[in-house]
């Protein structure tokens, strides 16, 4: 049982509020069912990345100082995206660093890493009879280092892997490529659409052809990409988070 | 010049030959990891040739001083340029004291950025290109696509259609073996006229002076051993202070480059030959600039590996020539705003941030770093296109008023499930030319919380 104290803040980004609540429902299901303390601040809108990453970090301050104020007063702080937390973490180094900011920088976690870094929970328990094909998020992946980069050789290990190899049922497929980037880099997908689609055209196509039934990630920016393309091309894949796996948990 | 993203969608058009592209260059990729992954201790080894270049960095122009010293000692004249036009006037100033007509020059990414061969050619100097991959660009009149793989924009059936035309092979055939059996023989004749031989520099090593100069095909050596007077041209930062550290670079750069152990021909060249004259040009052309930099300088430590490239997904499904810069792909986009930020601040944005090419980088240059930093330079230079500064404002105004965003957010979430789809997917919706936009729930999370968990 967990022994976890402590009050957590559920940071839901801008497009999870939006346009996949369930991902955020899920989270916020799974943080519960494990007995935590967990709130929602109303008042969060977005971590600034879109603006930061298009260049106008300038005009990004005013979320971040918004982030900070809405979360600082939490010991943690999770979120269901790997990338607005590398966001927050990495890039929030141009406010200046008040002990509220230090702390929010310091204490705010993707879900995976949340549930195996600081709660020790690997296994759920849970049952989710599919094959599932792994997207590792670059910011995520090479952000905050959520697995091995393909690119390094240091020993392999992936969170989201150690969280789903357990899984009753679930079979991990195996990718050509298995963390080339789907192509959405935020603006990028909007400024540069024709790589983007490409980009991500390819990672379905990894996914379909090693039999993956669901694609899922750590980010649901990734996912709503690779979504628009699936269903655009009709493809018979589904795309889901890691959160909603997890959340079928039942304990 | 047009944009990166315009040029990667025309690159795009023929999806066929992209993905033929992409998957040659993944091979590369493949191919790199296969052989550093031979070495358990590749991470240590990236750690020491970073800290090695840092050092040396740090003491350029010390270093840059005792080779200088070391070189003159072992009877090599060394000069000195400031930028690409005292750099191309030195050589040929080389070439016309020795009253030579004939060059053959070995792979050099500094006389591409300076742009010698036309300034040579101007002069009535003949200059081949004797690295294969290079000639085949120079016989198409075209710069490289990439900095190790010069010609992979290229199939073999348009080397064949090009050597039957440059070189009389037989038409149609385009078996690699034949054409480079070909060109070996075009090459030899040239190596044998040559009165000059130019080459690059991979390293210089400033408690020698020696030069090293990495190949995998011999050329640099036919070419200095064949003609009378040898001209090796370097960028300031190929200095590196001792032999013992050259050990780490060769381990590493054609591992990198493309997963071979070494290259087949690591030449070391330290003194002329008697009766020969051997010669080095130390270029600054902005390095000393962005050494003044500090979060762009460790660019500087860049060995011109090209794994930066093999494994960028942009540049793959774009090509090298999309980038509009001497050096391509992820490497390029960080040394070309240096040059100059209007025309290549748009590169900054080739990239999804995805991290990978700093993953890979044998000498830990922080790439997709220093790629949002430029971007962070270009707003601030009034650069940015004005859709995307007035966007980005609006929207940041947006985000910071809790209000204003929910309210923002509603707004777009009826507009795309009430709006038509020819009024939805139109022509400023570029999500949409590719991409469905995603199906817009009845209630935002923020909405859903407050009717299930209100305390």
């Amino acid at each position: 049982m967990i022994t976890f104290k402590g009050r957590i803040g559920l940071f839901i980004p801008c497009y999870i509020d939006q346009f996949y609540p369930q991902v955020g429902i899920a989270t916020l299901e799974l943080l519960e069912k494990l007995g935590l303390d967990v709130a929602y601040p109303f008042r969060q809108t977005c971590c600034g990345q879109p603006m930061a990453n298009s260049g106008c970090e300038e005009d990004a301050r005013k979320v971040y100082q918004k982030f900070v104020a809405n979360f600082s007063s939490f010991d943690y702080v999770v979120s269901p995206s790997g990338s607005c937390v590398y966001h927050v973490r990495k890039h929030y180094n141009i406010l200046e660093q008040t002990e509220d900011v230090k702390k929010v920088r310091q204490n705010t976690f993707e879900l995976c890493e949340f549930l195996l870094d600081v709660l020790n929970v690997d296994d759920l328990g849970i049952h989710f009879p599919h094959k599932v094909g792994i997207h590792q998020s670059c910011h995520g992946l090479r952000g905050l280092k959520l697995g091995t980069g393909s690119e390094l050789v240091f020993e392999k290990q992936s969170k989201v892997h150690k969280l789903l190899s357990k899984a009753k049922g679930l079979e991990i497929i195996n990718l050509d490529r298995e963390d080339e980037c789907c192509g959405f880099g935020g603006t990028f997908s909007v400024f540069q659409p024709d790589i983007s689609v490409k980009m991500g055209k390819d990672r379905i196509a990894d996914h379909q052809k090693n039999g993956a039934e669901y694609i899922t990630a750590t980010d649901t920016s990734c996912l709503m990409h690779l979504e628009g393309i699936i269903r655009r091309n009709n493809k018979p894949l589904k795309t889901i988070h890691i959160a909603e796996i997890l959340n079928t948990w039942k304990p | 010049m047009i944009s990166h993203s315009k040029a990667a969608k025309i690159f795009l058009q023929d999806e066929p030959r992209t993905d033929w592209h992409d998957q040659a260059l993944w091979f590369v990729r493949q191919k790199r990891d296969g052989a550093v992954k031979q070495l358990p201790e590749w991470e240590k080894l990236r750690e020491t040739a970073s800290q090695i270049k840092e050092a040396t960095l740090s003491n350029l122009g010390s270093y840059l001083e005792q080779f200088e010293k070391q070189a003159i000692k072992n009877g090599v004249q060394v000069h000195w340029a400031v930028d690409a036009s005292e750099f191309n006037r030195c050589v040929l100033e080389i070439i016309q004291k020795h009253k030579a007509t004939k060059v053959v020059k070995s792979k050099s990414m500094l006389t591409e950025e300076c742009h010698l061969n036309p300034y040579l050619e101007n002069a009535g100097i003949e200059v081949v290109d004797t690295d294969l991959g290079e000639r085949i660009i120079q016989f198409r009149n075209e710069p490289p696509s990439h900095i190790v793989l010069p010609a992979i924009h290229l199939k073999k059936e348009e080397v064949g259609e090009l050597f039957h035309e440059k070189l009389g092979t037989n038409k149609g055939a385009s078996d690699p073996a034949y054409l480079t059996q070909a060109a070996r023989g075009h090459l030899r004749k040239k190596f044998l006229q040559a009165d000059v031989a130019l080459t690059g520099v991979n390293f210089a090593v400033a408690e020698t002076g020696a030069l090293v100069v990495c190949t995998n095909e011999g050329n640099a050596d036919m070419g200095v051993n064949a003609a009378k007077v040898q001209i090796h041209c370097m960028g300031i930062e190929k200095v590196i202070p001792r032999t013992k550290d050259l050990g780490v670079f060769t381990r590493m750069l054609a591992r990198s480059a493309t997963g071979q152990a070494v290259t087949t021909y690591t030449s070391h060249y330290l003194k002329p030959e008697k009766g020969k004259e051997m010669h080095v040009i130390i270029v600054d052309n902005g390095r000393s600039e962005i050494l003044a930099k500090p979060y762009y300088r460790n660019s500087l430590k860049c060995i011109r590996c090209g794994a930066c490239m093999n494994t960028c997904p942009v540049y793959r499904r774009s090509g090298g020539h999309s980038y509009g810069y001497t050096i391509p792909g992820p490497i390029g986009s960080i040394l070309s705003p240096n040059n100059n930020l209007k025309k290549y601040g748009n590169l900054a944005f080739a990239s999804t941030l995805c991290g990978s090419c700093s993953n890979v980088c044998p000498v830990k240059i922080n790439i997709h770093e220093q790629l949002y930093n430029w971007r962070q330079q270009v707003a601030a230079d009034n650069l940015l296109s004005p859709i995307k500064s007035i966007s980005m404002k609006m929207a940041a105004k947006v985000l910071a008023n809790s209000r204003l965003y929910q309210l923002f957010g509603k707004m777009a979430r009826v507009a795309v499930r009430i709006s038509p789809r020819l009024l939805l997917y139109n022509k400023l919706n570029t999500w949409g030319e590719g991409r469905e936009l995603p199906i817009p729930p009845n209630y935002s999370f923020n909405e859903w919380y407050r009717i299930n968990r209100k305390q």
